[in-house]
């Protein structure tokens, strides 16, 4: 049954060769079990099922999603304990359609990271290789569902949180268009850019999972009805499309020559199928690092004002003051990463330096918003590797973070915009996955779907052997 | 480019304490990481526009009426302190 992706296993449930209370057992046994640090929480049974078109096939849902009564702390410290009052929009959709709640999955503090090493919990291990990471911050449940420990699991995305673990572990990850899915219950990282979306074996989950989350959402007013229904994807053939190739990008060091390999190779069987290659410009790419790098922060310096030892979490130091218990609290319960961000978002801000950072970075997101409008008059969708390296090791860039932030390079651009874009492993280099990035106009996802489902056929990646 | 001192005000502003080899650390890590994103000011931004938001939703409305919220003993169950009525902090004045 392991072996089974989500829709095969909603398949077998629905003919009965398998029933949904098995099924979750199955998969409750081997979260319970999990040895990679990729949960923070398992359940104890199965919540009460409702049926729903998912059959019960169980949901690994990443910490930072709020899930009543069960703890949601954003893999940090400051919210140890937190279990909210009420659940967020996605995740409760899910569940209505069938899809219950097996485990809160290990992430990087609050988003924040590319490798899952600023989780508050630990670290989490990337099942190819024990030894590196899985990718963030959405690694716990990238890592998850390349070892068979879950089915399916949702994750976020701000500046490649979905995809960039997806392609360090093997398999599929969609950030979906900004506003698609409610973000209502997600604790917030930066809110512009914040966007839910699906970790998932293939493609066709990948396309079944969002097609339940999708939707406006009277509880957040940025969320919009998705003008197309999510169909799961069919295409056999590429013909007719035009896929663009931002050369330019590509030619910046630190792509690994293995990644290059791979994703040249995916060029080719994508010409095989009937794409048409073509060379597109992105002529801002080269700041979107830095744009993303001051707008995340200041909006996340922003959100995390909330943590102040008043109504949920951590508290210290109450004798000695307001402000004392303010500053103490906040410094005992946030990581590294989050007090360089949460700096470096007061500091750009901050009166005087305002305009230099915050006003241009925002700036330089129209020009990246102009450069994908411009590139789409010429190509249907556009394709770069997800991560410029395979999985890296465990403590290898965590003294350097400018290092680690290099790594978003290719994902960033389309979490500006607010496209959606998707990741399926296309190789392997050194032994480790390599991810395919395609990413398209907004509200694109049925034909990024398409070309990535005749591509995953054409590919034939092994995935990692999960069964027994 | 951004020093000690900067690190200690901009830590004030966002009320979070820093221990002295956090501030020397700090000041080092996040100059490396401004200096990357000061690239920005490179280009020529005359004349454009600002995105603060990606998508065009103007003034999402619903009707002002009254509705259910969160019963107060929910809303303060996670707490540190309460008096049963309200979140208890300390004094501003200790």
């Amino acid at each position: 049954m392991i072996e089974l992706t989500a829709k095969q296993l909603a398949d077998a449930i629905g003919r009965g060769d398998v029933s949904a209370a098995e099924a979750f057992d199955a998969y409750r046994e081997r979260a319970a079990a999990d040895d990679l640090n990729a949960y923070l929480w398992v359940a104890e049974e199965r919540p009460a099922a409702d049926g729903g078109p998912l059959n019960g096939v169980p949901l690994a849902v990443k910490d930072l999603f709020c899930t009543e009564g069960v703890p949601s702390q954003s893999g940090s410290r400051i919210l140890e304990g937190y279990r909210p009052p009420y659940t967020a929009t996605a995740v409760r959709r899910l569940a209505e359609a069938g899809a219950p709640l097996l485990g809160k999955t290990n992430q990087d503090e609050f988003a924040m990271g590319s490798s899952n090493e600023n989780s508050a919990f630990g670290p989490v291990l990337n099942p190819w290789d024990r030894e590196r990471v899985p990718g963030g911050s959405s690694g716990g449940s990238a890592a998850a569902v390349a070892a068979g420990s879950a089915p399916w699991a949702l994750g976020t995305d701000t500046g490649g949180s979905i995809r960039q673990p997806a392609a360090l572990c093997g398999i599929v990850g969609l950030k979906p268009t900004y506003g698609t899915v409610s973000r209502y219950g997600m604790i917030a990282f930066a809110s512009s850019l914040d966007q839910a979306g699906p970790l998932t074996r293939d493609v066709t989950d990948a396309a079944l999972l969002y097609s339940h989350m999708v939707g406006r959402d009277e509880c957040d007013s940025t969320s919009l009805q998705h003008p197309e229904a999510i169909a799961l994807p069919t295409a056999e053939r590429l013909d007719g499309l035009r896929i663009g190739v931002p050369r330019d990008a590509l030619a910046s060091e630190g792509v690994e020559p293995g990644v290059l390999a791979a994703f040249e190779a995916t060029l080719v069987r994508a010409e095989e199928l009937g794409a048409q290659i073509v060379d597109v410009s992105l002529p801002h790419a080269d700041h979107a690092l830095s744009a993303y790098y001051v707008i995340a922060p200041a909006e996340a310096s922003s959100n995390l004002a909330r943590f102040d030892g008043v109504r949920y979490g951590l508290r210290r130091d109450a004798d000695e003051g307001l402000i004392a218990m303010y500053t103490h609290t906040r410094h005992d319960g946030f990581g590294d990463e989050v007090k360089r961000r949460i700096l470096i978002g007061t500091y750009a801000l901050s009166a005087g330096y305002y305009d230099a950072y915050y006003a241009r970075a925002q700036q330089v997101r129209t020009k990246i918003a102009d450069d994908f409008r411009a590139a789409f008059r010429s190509c249907d969708l556009v394709a770069t590797p997800t991560s410029p390296t395979v999985a890296f090791r465990l403590g290898e860039r965590v003294d350097d973070p400018l290092a680690m932030y290099l790594g978003d390079l290719f994902t960033i651009p389309f979490s500006l915009a607010g496209l959606p874009a998707i990741s399926i492993p296309c190789g392997l280099s050194e032994g480790l996955p390599v991810g395919f990035q395609l990413g398209g106009p907004a509200f694109s996802e049925n034909r990024i779907l398409d070309a990535a489902y005749a591509l995953e056929q054409a590919i034939g990646f092994e995935p990692l052997e999960v069964g027994g | 480019m951004i020093d000690r001192e900067q690190v200690l005000h901009v830590a004030r502003l966002a009320r979070l304490q820093l221990t002295d080899e956090e501030v020397e650390r700090m000041a080092g890590e996040l100059s490396a990481i401004l200096g990357h994103v000061e690239r920005i000011g490179e280009l020529d931004l005359e004349g454009v526009e600002p995105t603060s938001h990606v998508v065009e939703v103007a003034n999402a409305l619903r009707p002002d009426e009254p509705r259910p919220s969160l019963p107060r003993e929910v809303a303060l169950a996670n707490a540190p302190d309460t008096d049963g009525e309200g979140f208890l902090v300390p004094s501003p004045q200790a």
